[in-house]
């Protein structure tokens, strides 16, 4: 039955998705390589969770195309589920349920599930013991819902915000964990709001906005394209900014920001280095400190989504 | 962990063996819960000692446990298949354990079927405990054990499918106020404690259709009275569990 060659985990087609008169997701496209990890980023409301539902195959399209696995997750869940597994953005455990107790409920329900011992230690849920699931805390909570959707050793995983309220070495433990799955073949999809979690563990990013894909590549990829970079260095005060603009790209900017510190904006290139470094040379300037930043994803990200808060 | 340890090897474990661990997961839960526990042991078991030891109210001719006996049956699997089952699928809809379930290898039918083998479960420890109870009052019953396993699985279809429509629709915490105000309301106008001749004509025959009527009426025509098989009563039963659980079928939401 299983197609061992996947040459797409996830495919959608134009997914609309419609709650009442709400457009939720509105005319999607996406596509998610097999055995990489895959960040979806996008403000609240912008149709990241209903994506996912659909893929997991907890709701019905309105109209496009959802193939998972090569599968339609509404009319083959059946051989689907026990191929994904799924971490919700909160719940999904038994109130009155032990951490152990429900992580070896869920590990029933599959074939060769992983060994459960091994799993509590790995995530560290040995200390919750006798605590019934309302009582752990929000961080345990977090670590079991994503032990539950590792247990039945998926092919695929989708991850609603997997770190939202962790402190910083749980989240760092569960990178590493994402990290792992990858390393051993499974294919990881992860929806986030923190720009450095999808830069350190994403291979491929996929920007939502308003229902659709407005960017997708490797956070490499996309911090490149579009956006401008910048480069400083110090030097003399008072250099003679417009001699230097006639040297650079008419689309470039220069400015001293304070006596002695300079800032160029522009396409940042090997090309552009050069001619600063030998404008420099020709106006007896040692540049200092020269740096170049390039933009974070965070930049790209609120580049493309807008700095309006959304509510 | 060392390499590998998550190298892909899916697979759903055999059926019966899922349902056989989700019946297990869900009556423990139940029997965890102590609200429930009060609901479908405790309360059930104080009535009837108390009631047949106190003469409160008139229970007619002979000995009260024998009329008491059948109504208490009748509000344990009220109970345990209506209010205990609407008040934790309601909380489990809530905090989204029915939608990560729905992600498993676990058909919703046979979560479905593991919820009615946990009632079924529930209801004999109930039965047990509380037949116990009676003997030890001095509980004569009569009557044939089949037409009341019959009426016993039927008054569990009916309340199952009152108690899944009620934990489908409504929001958790409507449920849970719903839910044991019916629990009250049928306790006391549902012939299992109070005769239902002591209502008002009109309203008897009204109160007889109720689900809860129908089953302590058929437990005690059998129980108490040695009849053979209560037709009335048990076609009271169907109606409602068609009714129900048709309308939990087309109605329940799982989230």
């Amino acid at each position: 039955m299983r197609s061992e060659t996947v040459q797409v985990a996830v495919q959608i087609a134009g997914l609309v998705k419609r709650y009442g008169s709400k457009t939720a997701v509105d005319g999607l496209d996406l596509l998610v390589r097999p055995g990489v990890v895959t960040a979806v980023l996008g403000p609240n409301g912008a149709g990241k969770t209903t994506t996912i539902e659909t893929c997991e195959g907890y709701r019905r399209p309105d109209s496009g195309t959802v193939r998972v696995l090569g599968l339609d997750p509404v009319a083959d869940a059946a051989e689907l589920r026990p191929r994904i597994g799924v971490m919700l953005q909160s719940g999904g455990v038994y109130s009155g349920a032990r951490a152990d107790e429900m992580l070896r409920h869920v590990a029933k329900l599959h074939a060769h599930p992983l060994d459960v011992d091994t799993l509590i230690e790995r995530l560290g849920l040995g200390s919750c013991g006798r605590t019934t699931y309302r009582r752990l805390s929000g961080g345990q909570q977090q670590r079991l819902a994503l032990a539950m959707a590792v247990v039945g050793r998926p092919e695929l995983v989708f991850l609603d915000e997997p770190t939202a309220g962790l402190d910083p070495q749980a989240r760092r433990s569960t990178w590493e964990l994402v990290r792992e799955l990858r390393a051993d073949g499974v294919s990881v999809v992860l929806t986030t709001h923190f720009m450095d979690e999808a830069e350190q563990l994403a291979d491929d990013v996929a920007i939502i906005d308003n229902g659709r894909v407005i960017a997708q590549g490797s956070p490499e990829e996309l911090c490149r394209g579009g956006a401008e970079n910048t480069l400083r260095f110090t030097g003399r005060p008072g250099l003679d900014i417009a001699s230097l603009l006639k040297a650079l790209p008419v689309d470039t900017l220069a400015a001293e920001l304070t006596p002695g510190t300079y800032r160029i904006t522009g396409k940042v290139d090997p090309q552009l280095l050069a001619t600063v470094t030998s404008w420099c040379a020709q106006h007896g300037v040692m540049p200092d400190g020269i740096s170049v930043e390039r933009h974070s994803l965070e930049d790209v990200f609120l580049e493309l989504t807008g700095k309006d808060l959304r509510s | 962990m060392s390499i590998g340890t998550y190298t892909p090897r899916p697979g759903a474990a055999p059926l019966p063996r899922m349902i056989a661990a989700q019946t297990v997961l869900e009556t423990k839960m139940l029997l965890r819960n102590g609200e429930q526990l009060l609901l479908t042991v405790v309360i059930p078991a104080l009535l009837l000692v108390l009631f047949s030891s106190v003469d409160i109210i008139d229970t007619g001719a002979g000995p009260a446990v024998d009329f008491l006996a059948p109504g208490v049956l009748a509000l344990a699997v009220m109970s345990t298949a209506f209010t205990g089952q609407a008040i934790a699928t309601g909380f489990e809809r809530r905090y989204g354990v029915l939608k990560l379930l729905g992600t498993s290898p676990l058909p919703r039918w046979a979560l479905m079927t593991a919820k009615t083998l946990s009632v079924l479960v529930t209801e004999v420890l109930q039965v047990v405990l509380l037949t116990a109870i009676a003997f030890g009052l001095g509980w004569s019953p009569q009557g044939s054990p089949f037409a009341v396993l019959l009426l016993l699985v039927l008054g569990t279809a009916a309340f199952s499918g009152l108690g899944l429509l009620m934990a489908g629709t409504l929001r958790a915490e409507a449920t849970l106020a719903a839910a044991n105000l019916v629990f009250l309301l049928l306790l006391v106008g549902g012939g299992v404690i109070v005769p239902l001749d002591e209502f008002p004509d009109a309203v008897r025959s009204l109160l007889g259709l109720l689900p809860i009527a129908a089953l302590s009426d058929g437990l005690r025509d059998v129980l108490q009275q040695g009849a053979a098989m209560p037709w009335g009563d048990l076609g009271v039963l169907a109606a409602w569990a068609a009714l129900g659980l048709g309308a939990a079928a087309r109605f329940f939401r799982w989230e």
